[in-house]
């Protein structure tokens, strides 16, 4: 039941602060190694541990990672940037302040444009900053014992992990834009390999920050910061949810509240975190353990020398170079892996709109029945190209390719050594099926004489004779071919 | 002249989850005050076309590579936590 938005006397207008947690091998600040899901402080140190007297230092990686990604989105890179305390009193970091970027961040005014099928929606890119990301927080339920209160117990193996904030501007015009937003985000920094991106593993988060106007104004209503919106869907669902909830209070007479809400999934409703009043007084200051990043101009030249061809220009170049629809060419280039498998098989079929067909049917059918990337899948783009050929050639049609294929797919064979094993080929080696056909027609009279005389159904009979000799292995229209040309 | 309230006090306070009782509030209000009439005096300098800067020092540019270094062990982490459960650092809930 997605929201109705093109019925609805309001408009929405949503902008999106998205987290990506950088795969550099250490932190930003100190060369304690990244992880995701290992035993609890096991990689800290002084720094990331926020101790007297330690000093951090940028990772040169996660700054260039931050300028690819600021560059993939369109930004400018900002000639002077530096680094700020944001300080809030909360026990995910050590220091009891964030180190980020506040009025100086590395790129600015960028875009993203982001295909909705019937229109493209150009988001405009705020800042892309770099910080670094939180300890984890586990909270302990309560005890049972009334002695005991409530408690969190902290894991700083993320504390310091170097994080990039992308912000839009209130551009996004609907729940479903922004699920495409983040969608096209994710796709484009897979691209930079910069990130695993993996909303469920919290490497790709998404806070959203929403209002809505009567459609046709101009002025930006009384918007809510939507927090927890963990993955594609709970991010159209959650907001979806918001804009009505809105739209049901200024009808009703009522204000909207300025307020942080938290998404909640098992009941899918937002609820109130804290409102302004509570809301967060971050006391920004220049932080003075790190010295200022004055951006050299070979710098970020050569980053940009290694950012990829992007999804955009890809599928451009795949309409053009290949022929193939505007959709195929953006479902096949939206995925790197699954561009480049499709490029692998060009070079070695070439009919390229057979190759998308079986990529977008059968094969990302069994994928998504698997949960498997293509990367993943034992199908290799040679074994994809020589079973395309086999049918071609005839030797299987196309409804024995789908079985052919399905054990490829399970078993990583070879297509020919299927067919070979499962003695599938088609017989259409015409001295062959000729020389049955004759025995079938000796042996069968009767039917002959009734072909002759013009019914058509002793002719199926016949083709059923031939089909029963050859075990189902001959071709069906070469043998009626053979035998109309024989009796007429 | 004053620089702080006692609201700004009281503000500050909040935030670093800090309680004072009204006496205190009266004091170190007085104290700030005093200091950051002290620290005023910075503003005395002219400062006329001298750009802003973020550091003292003239150094700028200065990182590390993205190399592995050792972690202290996990034990060592937790000494200095407060309290201690399943290998976490153990604190108060804070909402």
């Amino acid at each position: 039941m997605a929201l109705d938005i093109k019925n609805l006397k309001y408009e929405p207008v949503i902008g999106l602060e998205a987290h990506v947690e950088l795969c550099t091998r250490t932190k930003m600040f100190c060369g304690c190694r990244l992880s995701f899901g290992e035993d609890k402080n096991i990689y800290t140190c002084p720094v990331c541990l926020g101790h007297p007297g330690s000093l951090p230092v940028i990772n040169r990686k996660a700054v260039q990672y931050a300028i690819k990604i600021a560059l993939a989105l369109n930004c400018k890179i900002q000639d002077y940037t530096i680094f700020h305390r944001k300080n809030y009193f909360y026990p995910d970091m050590p220091k009891n302040y964030q180190i980020s970027q506040y009025d100086l961040p590395l790129g600015v005014k960028g875009h993203l444009d982001v295909d909705m099928g019937d229109y493209t929606r150009r988001v405009g890119i705020t800042r892309v900053h770099m910080e670094e990301d939180t300890g984890k927080l586990l909270h302990t339920g309560t005890t049972g014992r009334i002695s005991e209160s409530e408690a969190s117990i902290v894991d700083f193996n993320r504390a310091g992990t170097p994080l990039i904030e992308v912000v839009t501007e209130p551009d996004i015009r609907s729940p479903e834009e922004a699920r495409e937003y983040m969608i096209a985000l994710r796709n484009l920094i897979l691209f930079l390999d910069v990130s695993n991106c993996s909303m469920e593993e919290g490497s790709l988060r998404c806070d959203a920050n929403v209002s809505v106007r009567k459609k046709g104004k101009e002025k930006i209503g009384t918007k809510t910061e939507i927090k927890n919106l963990n993955s594609f869907k709970f991010l159209q669902k959650g907001l979806e949810y918001e804009v009505e909830r809105q739209i049901k209070l200024l009808e009703s007479g009522s204000k909207v509240i300025q307020q942080t809400r938290h998404y909640d999934s098992k009941t899918a409703i937002t609820k109130v975190l804290r409102s302004k009043e509570e809301a967060h007084d971050y006391r920004y200051f220049p932080e003075p353990d790190l010295v200022p990043i004055y951006m050299e101009s070979k710098m970020v030249e050569d980053i940009k020398k290694t950012i990829p061809e992007l999804p955009a220009t890809k599928a451009k170049r795949f309409e053009k170079q290949y022929g193939l629809s505007i959709y195929d060419s953006n479902f096949l280039s939206n995925d790197r892996d699954l561009a480049d498998y499709f490029e692998k098989c060009c070079s070695c079929y070439g009919n390229a709109k057979n190759i998308a067909n079986w990529m977008m049917g059968d094969f990302s059918a069994l994928l998504n029945k698997e949960k498997i990337t293509i990367k993943e899948s034992r199908v290799t783009p040679e074994n994809l190209c020589r079973m395309l050929e086999i049918i071609d050639g005839g030797k299987i049609n196309s409804k024995m390719a789908k079985s052919v294929f399905e054990e490829m797919f399970a078993a990583g064979k070879d297509p020919g050594k299927i067919i070979e094993e499962r003695g599938l080929e088609q017989i259409a080696d015409k001295s062959m099926l000729e020389a049955v056909i004759e025995e079938v027609l000796r042996d069968n009279p009767g039917p002959v004489e009734q072909f002759r005389q013009g019914k058509e159904k002793a002719l199926s009979f016949l083709i059923g004779k031939v089909m029963a000799k050859t075990k189902g292995k001959a071709n069906p229209r070469m043998v009626n071919e053979i035998i109309t040309k024989k009796l007429s | 002249m004053e620089r702080i309230s006692k609201d700004d006090v009281k503000h500050v306070a909040k935030l670093a989850e800090l309680e004072f009782d009204e006496k205190d509030v009266d004091k170190i209000t007085t104290q700030l005050d005093r200091i950051l009439d002290h620290v005023a005096n910075i503003s005395k300098v002219d400062t006329e076309g001298i750009p802003p800067t973020s550091h003292v020092m003239d150094v700028k540019n200065v990182f590390r590579e993205d190399e592995v270094k050792e972690s202290v062990t996990q034990e060592d982490a937790l000494k200095n936590a407060p309290d201690m459960e399943n290998q976490g650092f153990k604190v108060p809930k804070i909402d």
